[in-house]
């Protein structure tokens, strides 16, 4: 078995599982938004018609979505999403962020089996954890049951090698695993991330690479846990033996990447997997440009960005939206002088949540115009109007476009 | 089961944002939200389209967010059948646990919306205009979540 079995296996009481195997498993964590719960609450109350939750400390409900409300609809689902929250003490965060940076800085742990109502929920592989996203039908039964069915996933595994060359970063690369894998490459599978370049990557950086397995359609994501995964869990109990494979782990599929030369990537309208490199889209003019999400919008995506902004200002043309993925980031910028700085060049700085890569708030774009974004997709109309465009690169590509007004390599900039 | 319907053609590598946009997911019910149905696509989709109406998608049909008011937007316009070469795996499952029954069919060629569809359930056949495609019927257990309307019947039914 190799380590998303053995997991899966752990959670379903069975001593071995096999891909393809249907299980039924004891989930640790069970999460949903501002988006999704609505749905699960109409579905509890007025369909399954439960009576209680199986597990209250294992449920966690985020706002992140629309936060805070920006017309009547959504302050009246915020209210439903409370006054259900209170009635059966569910932890409910409010304010905090993006509700997968949130989870990673306050749930999840290595070895767990996380279900959500979001399909970026497969971002916590970085850290070793299952981590599958559902609809609200199957939430729902999880809230009121703990439990779930789930088939057994094949894996493909992505062996990274190499060093990585300046200005290129975990973003690029996931851009040109998307490309070579395509928008269905994973579906229904599991993508492990192996191989040396792993132990050069920072949590942030692993989760950048897990979020967007999504993307290839992939049921999840993982990193097997290593020494920058214990250091990061360093005051949590974690037992760390059981990620000794006890077996020799099988694989569906090994793809073999070396990132030596690989220069910075981006994914042009209308579909994730239609990746080019930075030469072939270079000029392009931009209105807008977003710098966030759970993809890039960590303190070290901010600080990267950084590099391009200092003492520069924002192109004319261009409004650069700055949204950091929680509030402890967002202090932790201010802190460190990085608001005051992305201030000075004129950017807008939005309050922690989902933001503009969802594009019902914080940044809409018009018919026409042309965005580029460290989110993680570039769907026709995801940002507003289904005749704007948007460009999914790398913070360093976003923050040295937003200055220059159009796409340029930041490698001439570095 | 013969079921019959008409065509409505969509290509490869439709997303959840495109059957229901963001921008629409906070209406107050589903009613309200499939009016928007597949706007991206064609803004005069949910006017135009007739209940019983059957989908036919591309390659990946149903990929990205995991919006469940996907499904149940074409639920609600009276989508009971969505054929596609392959489906994503959310959308996938959230069909099922809605009851909407779903056809893969690798091989499909490309027809006019209009086009007359007849799927034959019991013999796992479609007929698309003139073409005959066999296809693999789901499991018994996933036929006997979509027979009962859902995985919420299913669970009240079988309990």
């Amino acid at each position: 078995m190799n380590i998303t079995e053995k997991i899966i296996a752990k959670h379903a009481n069975l001593l071995q599982v096999h891909p393809g195997e249907v299980v039924e498993v004891a989930v640790d964590w069970c999460m949903a938004n501002d988006v999704t719960i609505p749905l699960t609450i109409a579905l509890f109350e007025q369909e399954f018609k439960f009576d209680a939750i199986a597990n209250r400390d294992k449920v966690i409900f985020i706002n992140d979505h629309r936060i805070p409300a920006d017309d009547i609809n959504t302050a009246e689902a915020h209210q439903k999403i409370r006054n259900f929250a209170n009635k059966y003490g569910i932890k409910l965060h409010e304010r905090d962020g993006v509700c997968h940076q949130i989870m990673l800085e306050n749930y999840v742990k290595p070895g767990d089996l996380v279900v959500a109502a979001d399909s970026h929920t497969c971002s916590y592989g970085s850290i070793g954890a299952v981590a599958i996203g559902m609809g609200s039908t199957d939430i729902t039964a999880v809230i009121g049951s703990g439990k779930t069915w789930l088939k057994v996933p094949e894996t493909i595994q992505i062996v990274l090698d190499g060093k990585m060359p300046k200005g290129v970063f975990a973003k690029d690369v996931i851009l040109y695993v998307v490309k070579m894998l395509t928008a269905s490459g994973a579906t229904y599978k599991t993508v492990e991330f192996c191989g040396s370049l792993i132990a050069q990557l920072s949590i942030s950086e692993r989760f950048t690479l897990c979020n967007m397995v999504i993307e290839v359609g992939g049921k999840s994501a993982m990193i097997h846990p290593d020494e920058i995964t214990r250091q990061y869990f360093a005051h949590t109990q974690v037992d760390w033996n059981f990620f000794n494979l006890d077996q020799p782990a099988t694989y569906a599929q090994q793809i073999q990447i070396c990132v030596d030369d690989l220069e910075p990537q981006v994914a042009s309208p209308h579909y994730v997997d239609n990746v080019k490199p930075i030469s072939s889209v270079q000029g392009i003019a931009i209105d807008q440009a977003f710098l966030g999400s759970c993809t890039n919008g960590r303190l070290d995506d901010l600080q990267e960005a950084a590099h391009f902004l200092r003492g520069k200002k924002v192109h004319p043309g261009v409004r650069l939206l700055v949204t950091p993925a929680s509030v402890t980031i967002y202090q932790q910028a201010l802190q460190s002088g990085l608001i005051q700085l992305f201030m000075e060049a004129g950017a807008i700085i939005n309050h922690p949540g989902c933001s503009t890569c969802w594009g019902a708030s914080q940044g809409s774009l018009a018919k026409g115009q042309r965005m580029i974004s460290t989110a993680n997709r570039n769907f026709k109309g995801r940002a507003g109007s289904p005749d704007s465009e948007i460009y999914l690169a790398s913070p360093a590509t976003v923050a040295a476009s937003a200055v220059a007004g159009k796409i340029i390599d930041p490698r001439g900039d570095v | 089961m013969i079921i019959h319907g008409a065509a409505w053609i969509f290509g490869d590598d439709v997303d959840t944002d495109q059957i229901i946009p963001t921008q629409y997911l906070t209406l107050p019910t589903i009613r309200e939200m499939a009016k928007f149905t597949m706007e991206p696509q064609d803004p005069y989709f949910a006017t135009k389209y007739q209940s019983g109406g059957i989908l036919i998608g591309g390659k990946n049909f149903g990929c990205g967010s995991s919006r469940e008011q996907a499904p149940a937007v074409l639920k609600e316009l009276g989508v009971r059948i969505i054929i596609a070469k392959s489906f994503a795996r959310i959308f996938f499952r959230n069909c099922i646990n809605l009851g909407i029954l779903l056809i893969e069919i690798p091989q499909l060629d490309f027809v006019e919306t209009g086009t007359d569809v007849m799927i034959d359930t019991d013999s796992s056949h479609v007929q698309i205009g003139k073409q005959v495609y066999p296809f693999v019927p789901l499991s018994d257990f996933l036929r006997k979540i979509i027979e009962k309307g859902g995985l919420v019947n299913y669970l009240r039914e079988t309990a």
